[in-house]
């Protein structure tokens, strides 16, 4: 029986380590638990924040993972705009900046991941923005409207995400991307043509292999990008979403296993048994691939923070789940399950013309490892079983759309 | 405010006032009723707070979108009366709304 009196402590009140401290109530867990963030308010979701909190869909009461009562009605300590400095292992104790102490007998770093910053000249301008936080998004909100013109450096789902809420609330926007395609590290060709051509329709400007030498500005204030071809794009504001780093410093400097991400195994412990890791901030094992890797997604950070929850509670392990992802932009629903490691065939099902349909990558043995839906729902289910089960699958049926996925995964 | 009973597989009854506007699945989610996970926070796009609707309120709650349905077509246990909760808006029509948990999400 586990002993669930101890103190805990969550350094990071995100998706992660909100969730955490509420699992960990509904698992027993009886001892204190602190929440440290370092925002102003309780946890909340990111994903709405470049999509329906960006158009004015959504309110804050939506956005927040649970009401503000809910902390304290289960007994749970949140302390915001609050920072951790270092982690004194040796003491069982995280030292806040300030000095504050706080003791615990088990820590769960849920810290997250923050926006890349490049050192582009002018990178300090007014209006250059990126999108993190729910004060990011404000202040990009703030920047668009009827009107305004938005370049967003980074043809990732952020900026694609932020050009389509952008075009929704008047304003032009402008995707530059390095590579040769939008979505190059994520996704497959494909999709990213697919979403290129399906962007420009929707009046968004696309600047493909095109680098970026300067942000240019005047009075303090950002004008425009500057590109490497020598063209300067006019604009109002500029977003930078060119990927995102694993804030795994605390735990670095405080001798645990890093690599891209605090390192932890399937029950989401480090390499310190009383500290446990959640969330974008983890390198972790994929089992169905047989390596390691950092996700940053919601659905991973919920799954951790289910192990370790379960793991301190004592309670049995949770499933081990098929990595997924999801994006909406404009009238498309994105829905990707699986990594597309180790596929050698490129398996498309249905018309992207018709902007229903779903990619699919197979392994030499015909077996999905991943599978990338547009409005296509069923085959985002199935594909996701078909990635868990290891099953293979007859490729002229998943060709076949007159074949129901129902079919194709029997 | 309405309230809404949730039931957990193991029968566990959880009856609480969720504000109008919200969604079943929200109402659960915020608080801290264990049985529905809500992945995606309500996006239809993971089928993780999926509910059996009480029978005597099926007709008043009405029935799944398309894009629901073929969600609801992949999802583990569905039965005739399975519904997608973040699909279903909380109104005053739906105050004594019981829905039960199926056993997992996954």
């Amino acid at each position: 029986m586990a002993d669930l009196s101890g103190r805990i402590v969550i350094l990071g009140a995100g998706h992660a380590g909100g969730t955490a401290a509420a699992l960990l109530r509904q698992l027993g867990w009886a001892g204190p638990i602190t929440l440290v963030g370092d925002e102003p308010i309780a946890p909340y979701q990111r994903p709405p924040l470049s999509k329906a909190w960006l158009k004015g869909e959504a309110d804050a009461s939506s956005l927040a993972l649970r009401p503000d009562s809910f902390y304290a009605e289960h007994h749970i300590t949140v302390r915001l705009n609050a920072r951790a400095a270092a982690i004194d292992r040796a003491a069982s104790e995280v030292v806040l900046q300030g000095g504050e102490r706080l003791g615990y007998d088990r820590l769960i770093l849920a810290t997250g991941a923050r926006a890349r910053r490049i050192a582009l000249p002018g990178i300090e301008l007014e209006g250059v923005l990126e999108l993190r936080t729910a004060a990011d998004a404000d202040r990009l909100k703030a920047a668009l409207g009827p009107g305004r013109r938005l370049a967003v450096v980074g043809g990732g789902y952020i900026g694609l995400e932020a050009a389509a809420s952008a075009r929704a609330l008047g304003a032009e926007a402008t995707v530059i991307e390095l590579q040769s395609r939008v979505l190059a590290r994520v996704a497959c060709e494909p999709l990213s043509f697919f979403m290129q051509d399906y962007h420009r329709a929707q009046g968004v400007a696309i600047e493909l292999g095109a680098g970026v030498d300067g942000l240019e500005g005047e009075g303090g204030r950002i004008t425009g990008v500057r590109l490497s071809d020598g063209r300067v794009l006019p604009c109002d504001a500029a977003l930078i979403g060119v990927g995102a780093l694993a804030n795994q410093e605390l735990a670095q400097a405080a001798g645990l296993d890093c690599d891209g991400g605090v390192v932890v195994d399937l029950t989401a412990k480090t390499s310190d048994p009383a500290v446990y890791a959640i969330g974008d901030c983890t390198r972790r094992p994929l089992p169905l691939y047989g390596q390691m890797g950092r996700l940053e997604s919601v659905p991973n950070a919920l799954e951790q923070a289910k192990q370790a929850a379960a793991d301190l509670c004592g309670t049995k392990p949770p499933l081990a789940e098929t990595p997924w992802f999801w994006s909406d932009q404009y009238d498309l629903k994105l829905q990707i399950a699986g990594l597309p490691l180790g596929a050698q065939q490129i398996l498309v099902r249905g018309e992207p013309a018709t902007a229903r349909f779903a990619v699919f990558h197979l392994d030499p043995d015909h077996r999905v490892q991943a599978v990338e839906a547009i409005n296509a729902a069923p085959e985002f289910m199935a594909g996701r079983q078909l990635i868990g089960s290891r099953k293979p699958v007859a490729p002229d049926k998943l060709r076949d759309i007159t074949v129901s996925m129902k079919d194709v995964a029997a | 405010m309405p309230k809404i009973t949730y039931v957990e597989f193991s029968g566990t009854e959880h009856a609480i006032e969720v504000k109008t506007g919200l969604t079943v699945m929200e109402g659960a989610v915020k608080h801290n009723v264990p049985g529905i996970d809500a992945d995606c926070g309500g996006a239809c796009a993971c089928a993780t707070c999926h509910v059996y609707v009480d029978p005597a309120w099926t007709e008043k709650v009405g029935s799944p979108s398309a894009m629901e349905e073929s969600m609801l077509d992949f999802a583990e246990n569905v039965e005739p009366n399975s519904r997608l909760s973040c699909q279903i808006k909380v109104t005053d029509a739906l105050d004594g709304l019981v829905v039960r948990m199926p056993e997992s999400q996954h």
